[in-house]
């Protein structure tokens, strides 16, 4: 057992020295964390207004136009042509010309900019005469627009899981969807990275001859599994990393970047929520207030909802027995092959069942509970990935219970499989292997 | 008193068979020379030896008992192409392959820093292995195979990939494990070192051997009755001298001296040989002319082909 502990040290400690490793570990949480944060920075950082003419020859739109955070409005009333050649010279973003037109209620407008017209200026000019024409065109049908704003509801579809233990509990398919997608396509990915370690591992040891050295001290089983539990611990170490390094980027910034907006977190995920509320100035805004708050509301109730404590137990479970699994076949590869384009032929069989599960995500996320979803989360060689995608929408115990207890039945069954090849394949040289030859050395005694 | 025993191995890959009923014996303490051409079967029987091939037949026992996994730990093993980890600095490489072989951490650093001081290579402690030479590479290798203090050493073609100083170092340090009590068996087309290093020697030739004893057994069973001469030179050539069966079969004058060789028949003794030469020439040197190993070699497996 000492002897494992050697090995296990060495291949976690090369790894984790290795400079692709750090570089990753650093990396991934500022990826990760640039997804989460970046939007919201660049919502509040990029701030210089944008100065926007407003030729309106109608009299009806110029009025609607309020400067925003990034919008500033200045009417005019030139002639569009002398406006149009000023436009350059005055260094303003751009010109909206809204022409006079013999309709009783206007439709068109043209917008001069001097570069391409940024979607946030355009979607914000539209919205604002949408609003008023419609405004201009139920006056004329003799509807009062505050009756019609009364009437427009939102509805918001609580939906709700009963429990067998009788209680209820809200449901949140959206978010359900994400963390399910997250995880299990972490562990593909997990599965995948270094499982295809430990084989280039393998094979860097019995293209070098140094198993024949090593294997005088040790056990081949022990090389093995030595291997395989070191890889195992380094990427526990980089999604352990990954985690506290996401966590500390996002509190940091949170507490830098965005504390002098005093926005809070709901906030923060929500500007541009808030941003529509205090442009369109028609709407109740006490009554926007508290839609938009039980809305919040809502999503911190789903997101606390998620029974963090199940889901980060069943990930490293079923990352953990995931690769195990896998790992071993990859060890097995490794031994039974030369070089790495030998090993093509033997990839296939054991990444097909892996792939099959990226390709039935989206089936089985919009019906996490059908029968598809149920045997593939049991059977052991996708269950890793497609059962983490089912644990958010909420899975029965005794499911989880097969599927883990399976997979553990499935990683002990590729282990031995696997020992049992690599004993053999480790020492053998310049011997081209097909499947008949890695049947005869699995009968091997 | 012998430490290895291999009795009647037998090893067929598929299309060939590697070993023929090969046995060896390797007695305690000795220098156990493993020759062969090119193929014969030696790295194979040196990997059955490791226990890296399993025998189709035979046994492999060491000191009287059959062959364990737990003996594997006593024997230390220098692969013909050698075994490292090419991203790993030579330092903590050496350190790892100790402790796998049973070494404790602190007892391994220790023993690295005495052989690393004996062989000048203390400054590459810090460096990848990839940066070094084969050469280089090798005497590594070496100072792992040998720092446990195994009893049996075993090493496939140690000295290819040395220049003639490392040679010589590598040498003095075989010679002086054999003083320390281990057994060392080496396989080798080196003859003059085997000559030089080996008390016994089996040769293979074809997956069979041929020849196996002491090293000054074998070349005595082999001489020729070949003498050496060495005399102030005359005027005219000792040839016809010479009684009859006596046969000249080389005569080189330098520097006033003349050397010559001469095959005497089987019955007679060298006696006569001197008898003849006092009479005629100023006599300044005698010896016998015992056949090279490589000439042995040479001729045995030759031999064979026919």
């Amino acid at each position: 057992m000492n002897k494992i502990k050697i090995i296990i040290l060495r291949e976690y400690l090369t790894r984790v020295k290795k400079k692709s490793f750090i570089v990753m570990t650093i990396l991934g949480p500022i990826l990760m964390a640039s997804i989460w944060v970046l939007p919201v920075v660049l919502a509040t950082v990029n701030t210089d207004t944008k100065s926007i003419q407003v030729l309106d020859e109608t009299g009806l739109f110029a009025h609607r136009f309020t400067d925003t955070e990034t919008m500033k409005f200045v009417p005019v009333t030139i002639d569009v042509e002398i406006a149009k050649n000023n436009l350059l010279k005055s260094g303003d973003y751009g010109l909206l010309w809204i022409p006079r037109t013999e309709l009783s209620v206007p439709s068109t407008a043209m917008f001069y900019s001097s570069g391409q017209a940024s979607l946030e200026v355009t979607s914000h000019i539209k919205g604002i005469m949408k609003n008023e024409v419609e405004s201009l065109k139920l006056e004329a049908s003799g509807i009062d627009p505050s009756i019609l704003r009364s009437i427009k509801s939102n509805i918001i579809l609580n939906t709700i899981k009963i429990t067998e233990s009788g209680s209820e509990e809200k449901s949140f398919t959206e978010i359900s969807m994400g963390v399910g997608l997250f995880s299990g396509v972490l562990i593909y990915m997990f599965i995948f990275i270094f499982g295809a370690q430990v084989m280039r591992g393998v094979m860097e040891e019995k293209t070098n001859r140094i198993v024949e050295v090593i294997i005088s001290s040790v056990k081949p089983f022990e090389l093995m599994m030595g291997k395989i539990i070191g890889v195992a611990m380094v990427g526990l170490t980089q999604f352990g990393l990954w985690i506290v390094l996401t966590l500390g980027i996002v509190t940091v910034l949170q507490a830098t970047v965005l504390d002098t907006k005093q926005l809070t977190k709901s906030e923060q995920i929500f500007t541009g929520q808030g941003k529509v509320l205090n442009e369109d100035q028609l709407k109740d805004i006490s009554a926007q207030m508290q839609a938009d708050d039980s809305f919040n509301m809502q999503i911190i109730e789903a997101i606390t909802s998620i029974n963090y404590g199940v889901m980060i137990g069943a990930f490293l479970f079923f990352f953990l027995g995931g690769y195990l699994l896998y790992a071993a076949l990859f060890a097995a590869i490794g031994s039974a092959v030369d070089n790495e384009t030998d090993s093509q032929q033997f990839m296939m069989p054991v990444t097909i069942p892996l792939i099959l599960s990226m390709v039935m995500l989206g089936m089985i996320i919009n019906n996490p509970s059908g029968s598809v979803a149920f045997w593939f989360s049991i059977i052991p060689l996708t269950s890793p990935i497609i059962m983490m995608l089912r644990i958010p929408f909420g899975v029965p115990a005794w499911e989880i219970a097969l599927s883990a207890g399976l997979l553990i039945l499935g990683f002990l069954f590729t282990t031995w499989f696997a020992a049992k090849i690599y004993r053999t394949g480790i020492l053998m040289y310049g011997k081209k292997v097909n499947y008949a030859e890695l049947w005869k050395w699995l009968k091997y005694e | 008193m012998e430490t290895l025993r291999v009795n009647n191995v037998s090893k067929q890959f598929t299309g060939h068979r590697a070993l023929n009923n090969v046995s060896i014996s390797v007695p305690k303490g000795s220098i156990f020379g493993l020759l062969g051409p090119n193929g014969a079967g030696k790295t194979t029987l040196i990997r059955i030896i490791n226990r890296i091939t399993a025998p189709d037949s035979g046994e492999v026992l060491l000191n009287g008992h059959s062959l364990q996994r737990e003996d594997i730990s006593n024997i230390g093993y220098l692969p013909e192409e050698r075994g490292l980890y090419k991203k790993m600095k030579v330092g903590e490489q050496a350190l790892y392959l100790a402790q796998l072989k049973g070494l404790s951490k602190a007892e391994a650093l220790e023993r690295l820093k005495i052989w690393f001081k004996k062989f000048e290579i203390t400054t590459w402690w810090d460096k990848k292995v990839e940066e070094l030479s084969k050469g280089m590479q090798q005497k590594i290798q070496f100072v792992v195979t040998v720092l446990h203090k195994p009893d049996l050493l075993i090493f496939d073609e140690p000295f290819s990939g040395f220049d003639p100083i490392n040679v010589n170092l590598l040498k003095d340090e075989i010679l002086r494990l054999k003083d320390e009590g281990a057994t060392i068996i080496f396989s080798t087309h080196n003859m003059a070192s085997v000559e030089e290093l080996c008390d016994h020697i089996a040769l293979i030739n074809q997956s069979e051997k041929i020849l196996d004893g002491r090293v000054d057994d074998i070349r005595q069973s082999f001489k020729q009755n070949i003498y050496e001469l060495t005399y102030v030179t005359t005027p005219v050539s000792i040839a016809s001298g010479l009684p009859s069966g006596y046969q000249l079969l080389s005569e080189v004058p330098q520097n006033g001296m003349t050397r010559a060789k001469i095959r005497i028949p089987l019955q007679d003794s060298p006696n006569e040989l001197l008898k003849f030469a006092i009479k005629e020439i100023e006599v300044h040197g005698f010896s016998e002319i015992l056949p090279s190993m490589n000439d042995i070699f040479i001729s045995k497996v030759n031999q064979y082909k026919k």
